[in-house]
């Protein structure tokens, strides 16, 4: 089954604005591993090959916070989503 | 002027509320702020709750929450590409009163635990973020919140924030930024099955539930386990492995857990079922030597903030309630003496210490380190002992003396007698 298939069965309350936010784009540009690129349960994070930028589809995090402790630059400014907003879980 | 509570609960999760629970009832003013839109809405777990530690916050909880299935039986399996070593007890004590465990869907049961504190007398404030502590002189005063005007000032401040603390580490009670190596992360899928198919498929008769464990391949050898919980008319199917060894092999949580639908062993207890939520969470899984301070002037830690988890156990809730328990009645003696300074909320500390909760975390205090160290556990020896089961079983004239020899060959030309013995021997001073 497809992640993105999965994430769809999820409910969530998407909040306008992000709550997670890369601190400094140059330093992903140097980062060797990209860890956040694959760690993420739900694939919030993907390297954009042509703008050298990391994309942030933060609509589907599971708000698990791996990103924030696996970014081994500590580079992820992670917050929680505003109350009520974010993933909601049917069954947990 | 801001609100003010004797108690302020941050996360109404088992180990919140089992703190304001208790609290509540010996009539303290308790509130407990909860992000999500209701409790349970954000809270994660394998599944398995257990009888004894959850009476201690409510007696005989059994006759009314919302539980799936009563755990008769526990199975471990070893697999390997295309086989497993399988191990399992199931005893019928398991299924009556008073029962041992039960599985529990977490949005589900959290929200009725809620119901409890609330019915006691505590206040629950759904939707709302505690941002930060508000500090005076050094010691913890209240919360921010995220609502307009939010202020909430306590007399102590219990942090029930779950694995991703971060007022917890904002506080400077633990470092900021948790080491990969004491962080597990797990994904688990629900997956919807008519009851009687759970039944048929995992032998077991009505309303009763098992639970198996997976280990070596069902990892990719990586430390950490599977799992397959049953529910009433769903399984949890689920994988967790250590943050630094995927990081290091490159892997994607979601994958491994495709990995370990397509296994065998595991497809086909899963045939025909329907994929209902996705849920991925941190399980802090540093033990003893992580466990942050657990008190400060006017706050204390709980559950998985305090890294309260029994990883080689796959307990958790159970540390979470007993802990939410404890730091309540600690808070119940401070206010007996009208002081939460840290002198007075020390006894928490000591109280854990005296119970199973870090009695256990200390006795395996080495075991995540060690099995990093050792990874032949999660990948050499598995393959070892399928082969060897393989080579036994199967007939084919070949004499059993013979066999015993060529599988003696075998293991000792993938690693000598005198490194197996010293493995068995540290593995003994690890986990005996």
């Amino acid at each position: 089954m497809r992640l993105e298939d999965k994430l769809f069965l999820n409910r969530y309350q998407t909040d306008k604005h992000p709550h997670l936010r890369i601190k400094d784009r140059e330093v992903c540009r140097h980062c060797e591993g990209k860890p956040c690129t694959f760690i993420c349960p739900a694939r919030v994070y993907v390297w954009n090959e042509r703008e050298e930028r990391i994309e942030t589809a933060y609509e589907g995090c599971v708000e698990c916070g791996t990103c924030r402790y696996g970014c081994a630059h500590d580079n992820i400014d992670w917050r929680n989503p505003r109350g009520g907003f974010g993933i909601i879980y049917k069954y947990g | 002027m801001a609100e003010r509570f004797e108690v302020v609960v941050v996360g109404a999760g088992p180990a919140g509320l089992a703190a304001a629970l208790t609290l509540a009832r010996a009539g303290v003013e308790v509130i407990v702020f909860e992000r999500g839109e209701h409790p349970g809405s954000k809270n994660v777990m394998g599944g398995v709750l257990y009888r004894h530690p959850t009476e201690a916050v409510v007696p005989g909880f059994y006759h009314q929450a919302p539980l799936e299935r009563p755990v008769v039986e526990q199975r471990l399996w070893l697999l390997t590409g295309e086989a497993a070593l399988t191990l399992g007890y199931k005893d019928m004590v398991f299924a009556g009163e008073p029962f041992n465990a039960f599985t529990v869907l977490r949005a589900r049961f959290d929200r009725w635990l809620a119901d409890q504190a609330v019915a006691a007398g505590a206040l629950l404030i759904n939707e709302t973020v505690v941002e930060d502590l508000l500090w005076e002189n050094e010691r913890v005063v209240g919360v921010r919140t995220g609502r307009e005007g939010g202020d909430v000032r306590a007399e102590v401040v219990v942090l029930a924030e779950g694995a991703n603390s971060l007022l917890t580490q904002k506080a400077g009670l633990k470092p900021d930024g948790i080491n990969t190596n004491q962080l597990a992360v797990a994904v688990k899928e629900i997956i919807a099955l008519p009851r009687e198919k759970i039944e048929d498929r995992f032998n077991l008769e009505e309303g009763q539930g098992c639970t198996i464990e997976l280990l070596g391949e069902a990892t990719k050898g990586m430390l950490g386990t599977a799992f397959i919980y049953t529910n009433k008319d769903s399984l949890s199917v689920g994988v967790g492995v250590l943050l630094a060894s995927l990081v290091r092999r490159r892997l994607n949580p979601n994958d491994l857990l495709e990995h370990l639908k397509s296994h065998p062993m595991v497809r086909s207890l899963l045939a025909g079922g329907e994929s209902k939520e996705y849920q991925g969470h941190l399980i802090p899984e540093g033990g003893y030597q992580a466990v942050p301070k657990l008190y400060g002037n006017g706050v204390l830690v709980v559950g998985d903030a305090a890294m309260l988890v029994n990883g080689v156990h796959r307990e958790g809730s159970n540390l979470a309630l007993t802990s939410g328990l404890l730091a309540a009645r600690t808070i119940l003696a401070a206010r007996e003496k009208g002081d939460y300074s840290e002198a007075n909320l020390a006894p928490y500390r000591r109280a854990l210490e005296e119970s199973f909760v870090l009695k256990d975390l200390k006795k395996y205090q080495g075991a995540s380190f060690f099995f990093d160290q050792n990874p032949q556990f999660f990948t050499l020896y598995p393959g070892l002992l399928s082969r060897a089961a393989r080579e036994f079983l199967t007939v084919d004239n070949v004499p059993k003396r013979a066999k015993q020899k060529r599988i003696l060959r075998e293991i000792t030309a993938a690693r000598s007698r005198f490194q197996i013995a010293r493995d068995l021997y540290s593995l003994w001073r690890v986990m005996g």
